[in-house]
């Protein structure tokens, strides 16, 4: 009836994440218990859950990054921890059972459900208000994305309390991900929350590659686009060539499971390094879709808080362009080691290299910007000077990883691990807080407060020196990754300083939420009223904070890069006095409702409930037929509301 | 703070970072790979260590500049000169690609001599002809088969120094990837495939060797130490090893490529002929390497 599910799926002999999972549930249902009393529910309804409005769609995208975040920190602090205490006859406190499916997590939940969500919620937020647009190409669409985005999510977490995560690394390598070494639930709870959330990525990528494409305000031509919307627009081109390769692979590794076919097995013809091969060709490229979009963050940022132009936007762009396509030919520096000729060997590891360059180049752009400029250290310039610092380290220790004899001793190392982490936090992490920091204020109308954005600053920056450096060091001293015990006790000194480390980033996080809840409680006191606090140079600071749901009354006439600064050194304000009517996108529960037959398809395939399968697969169809009748899709603003709500949006600065 | 409170402060700051320095220090003694005891690692080391060179080059300007640049220009800085207008320069744009370009070019001359150097194929000339050892990784030890003297061991991996070591090396199980930091490159273990590695140690010592790729619940113990001794003493070892013990035939290695952990160092006076082989055509022939004990503990 229930397929593989019992009761001995609930880990009862497990108390860490039974009670973890309990006090989760217990968050939420309290969570549920108050929105239920405080009558929020149609609001949350009406306003946010059936929302296709791209600012709401990324404010929720950025509230599950954050919110997985903090999963995937209480994972980072477990792992630091047993390495630190498991050394010579010490066993530590977790098994490897459990290690293994912390470590598993980990890495799938970071890369997933927290860098990708705050990466693609930040473009949802600012792109359509860059371009100088009212929504994107697809909003219902949108919505379909960042719930299947949750849906996967969601999956993930029950895995803590039903049954149980894959324990394979975030990377499930085959054989060992295959049935033979992997039979239960784990590995399959990771393939599909991730085959359903990369189908919402996907859904996100075309979405977004045809926004920018075709719909961007009055004279704003490619080169004149903000350098965020064309990162995004690199970003999310290689979604669209990228994530297909992870889905067929994925898809290849559950017909292996499922239906005992043999892409990847040891036996009857599989090979192994097709999926090694496979998910690299993914892989790199999303290495591109989450750092291009935190470069674009930064360049927004470094440009506005040095009240200058960015120095030399054409090459840019052509340095965005250049990674954005070189990303594709990079693949095979993940495994080196896999016994490739030396001309391979040697190809690869010039291509990674020549990365280097745009990247490089990027660097100068950025220091040149601030050379001779007024630079003003709000949090988000913080980051930005904290990033360039961290980020030419680890592209030092990148390039050095690129060089195939020197990876051949360092691959898989704790070297390795630092050099990701280098990158991933010193750039992704912090092009996102920076980010937030940034169009906060845009997407609520008050800024964030300044004293704890620049104490997580701190603690963010000096927790990854510690957490991280050390773990260079160990990794020249042969530590290998992802060890449950240290077989070594003189790595314990350096495990136990990157362990403060971490503690020193969870103050980072402790002084993030501190910032959000003192500036919603003085809000009224940090009010933007002028739409533009920063003195920003691009279309979203033309219009009121936050923007109404049509973003632009009247469509803004670009003619120039850096269009708002154009407009306000000619004297030119965006608003014109005639109002037409506008049109939008109805709200609609299409994203919502198929989270829930996403979620209800995901559990009875993990758990091979087979009559569930197609129970919610004759549900779904039903629905979306019904729902394909519903021809209202779109409501009119009248001219006289559009000039009503203008009138209150915009009051005197 | 009072002005008379600030030397002791300052003093006891100092020693918590003189001691903290200390520590650290204690335990960055040379390891690994900083520590190489062969050819192909020192070469490595060295390939490390210029590469770095290069790159800090250019990398140490850039985050003094950023720093330099973030102080001088910060906006409450009233004796600075700005020009906030368009700032573009051709000849400035050129030389910022120009400057990751040539690191880049110098850099690939780097990459592609390094890795037709030290790949791992190419046979290390030696004084003396290379001694062949088959490695087959198992769960969750090390298996190493010398073809031509005829013993195997588990666990251990003795060699004479100074004799170039030409490894062929497969799993009976999943991915592995063996690996001696202080002796230089590591190589994947693939079932059914057979990669190819040379090494070789210049004097005598103990090695610590394991898997570099996760493989399992046993990962962490997956251990094993490689013994570098004079000619002789390999020589008398190999007498010493072909009279003690049980011999390895395939019931024995049956036994063997059980899931096991923790495995102390064995040894096995014989090993049944072209039983690396023999591996490789059991792991691709079907499913006796899938052992439902593998996950007693899950």
């Amino acid at each position: 009836m229930l397929g593989r599910l019992s009761w001995s799926a609930i880990p009862f002999d497990e108390p860490l994440p039974l009670l973890s999972g309990a006090v989760v549930g217990v968050v939420i249902l309290a969570i549920l218990v108050a929105v239920t009393i405080k009558g929020w529910w149609p609001y949350l309804w009406r306003e946010w859950l059936t929302s296709v409005d791209h600012k709401r769609i990324g404010v929720m995208y950025l509230a599950l990054g954050l919110v997985m975040l903090l999963r995937g920190f209480s994972d980072a602090i477990m792992m630091r921890t047993q390495q630190a205490i498991a050394v010579g006859s010490a066993q530590g406190y977790l098994p490897p059972q459990h290690y293994d499916q912390v470590f598993s997590a980990h890495g799938t939940i970071m890369i997933f459900f927290v860098a990708m969500p705050l990466v693609i919620g930040l473009m949802n937020f600012a792109v359509p208000l860059q371009l100088g647009v009212r929504d994107v190409a697809f909003p219902v669409l949108n919505s379909v994305s960042l719930w299947l985005t949750a849906t996967g999510a969601l999956l993930i977490n029950l895995s803590l309390v039903i049954g149980n995560f894959a324990r394979t690394g975030w990377t499930a390598y085959p054989p060992l991900s295959e049935l033979a070494f992997s039979p239960d639930v784990g590995v399959d709870y990771y393939l599909w929350s991730l085959q359903i959330s990369g189908i919402g990525t996907l859904l996100t990528g075309i979405n977004f590659v045809t926004t920018i494409l075709k719909l961007r305000a009055p004279g704003m031509i490619y080169f004149r686009m903000p350098v965020f919307c064309w990162t995004a627009l690199a970003a999310n081109l290689l979604i669209v060539a990228a994530f297909p390769i992870l889905t067929a692979t994925f898809m290849m590794l559950l017909l292996d499971r499922y239906v005992g076919m043999h892409f990847f097995t040891n036996d009857a013809g599989g090979n192994q390094m097709m999926y090694v091969n496979l998910f690299w060709a993914w892989g790199h490229p999303e290495v591109y879709i989450l750092i291009l979009p935190a470069f674009g963050v930064f360049s927004e940022v470094v440009a506005t808080f040095s009240g200058k132009g960015l120095f030399s936007y054409r090459s840019m762009v052509w340095a965005t362009l250049a990674i954005c396509v070189l990303s594709f030919m990079v693949w095979l520096h993940h495994f080196f080691t896999m016994g490739a000729g030396a001309n391979v060997n040697a190809f690869f590891g010039i291509m990674s290299s020549i990365i280097a360059v745009p990247t490089g180049v990027k660097v100068f752009n950025w220091l040149f910007t601030m050379f001779r400029g007024r630079i003003v250290f709000q949090t988000p310039m913080l980051f930005a000077v904290g990033f360039i610092v961290t980020f030419v380290i680890g592209g030092l220790t990148g390039v050095l990883l690129a060089v195939p004899p020197v990876n051949f001793v360092l691959h898989n190392s704790a070297f390795l691990v630092a050099h990701f982490h280098n990158v991933i936090i010193g750039g992704v992490v912090f092009g996102a807080l920076a980010g937030i920091n940034y169009w906060f204020p845009k997407a609520f109308g008050f800024t964030l407060d300044e004293r704890f954005g620049h104490a997580s600053f701190w603690c963010w920056l000096i927790g990854f020196y510690l957490a991280f450096m050390p773990l260079y060091a160990l990794g020249l001293m042969g530590m290998t990754r992802r060890l449950e015990h240290i077989p070594d006790p003189s790595w314990q000194p350096l495990l136990l300083v990157a362990e403060v480390g971490a503690i020193v980033i969870f103050c980072g996080i402790l002084c993030q939420v501190a910032q959000l809840f003192v500036s919603i409680r003085t809000r009224e006191q940090r009010r933007d009223l002028t739409g533009d606090p920063w003195n920003g140079r691009t279309l979203e600071w033309s219009t009121s904070s936050p923007p109404p749901a049509y973003n632009f009354a009247v469509l803004p006439k670009v003619e120039t890069i850096d269009a708002f600064w154009q407009m306000k050194r000619t004297g030119r304000t965006p608003v014109a006095p005639a109002y037409e009517a506008i049109e939008m996108p109805r709200n609609s529960p299409a994203g919502f409702i198929t989270a829930f037959f996403a979620t209800v398809l995901g559990f009875s395939l993990i758990w091979h409930i087979w009559w569930l399968v197609i129970l919610n697969f004759v549900a779904a169809v039903i629905v979306v037929l019904i729902a394909g009748w519903s021809i209202e899709r779109e409501e009119e603003i009248s001219a006289a509301e559009v000039a009503q709500m203008e009138r209150a949006g915009r009051r005197p600065a | 703070m009072s002005r008379a409170a600030r030397p002791p402060s300052r003093f006891l700051r100092l020693r918590w970072s003189v001691l903290g320095a200390a520590l650290l220090l204690a335990s960055c003694v040379p390891a690994g790979i900083l520590d190489p005891q062969g050819p192909i690692a020192s070469a490595q080391l060295l390939l490390l260590i210029n590469s770095t060179a290069i790159m800090l080059v250019v990398v140490v300007p850039v985050i003094v500049a950023t720093l330099a640049f973030a102080w001088w220009y910060r906006s409450s800085n009233t004796d600075t000169a700005r020009s906030l207008d368009e700032s573009y320069e051709g000849r400035v744009e050129f030389v910022v690609w120009s400057i990751p370009a040539l690191t880049v070019i110098l850099l690939g001359g780097v990459i592609w001599i390094g890795s037709h150097q030290l790949d791992p194929r190419a046979p290390i000339a030696g004084k003396s002809d290379p001694l062949r050892v088959d490695v087959v990784a198992l769960d969750w030890k090390w298996l190493f088969i010398y073809p031509d003297l005829g013993v195997a061991a588990v666990n251990q991996l003795v060699i004479p120094a100074g004799t170039p070591v030409k490894f062929r090396l497969t799993s009976a199980t999943v991915m592995n990837s063996f690996f001696v930091p202080q002796l230089g490159s590591q190589i994947y273990t693939m079932g059914g495939m057979i990669t190819h590695l040379n090494l070789l140690a210049d004097g005598s010592g103990e090695y610590p060797g394991f898997s570099a790729n996760f493989s399992g619940d046993g990962f962490s113990w997956m251990r094993f130490v490689v013994k570098s001794v004079p000619t002789g003493d390999f020589t008398a070892w190999v007498e010493r090893t072909r009279g003690t013990g049980s011999g390895l035939d395939d019931a024995s290695y049956a036994e063997l490529a059980r899931p096991s952990q923790n495995v102390p160092p064995t040894t096995y006076r014989s090993v049944e002929p072209k039983l690396f082989e023999r591996v490789l055509d059991q792991t691709t022939a079907g499913p006796g390497t899938a052992d439902p004990s593998r996950h007693a503990g899950g």
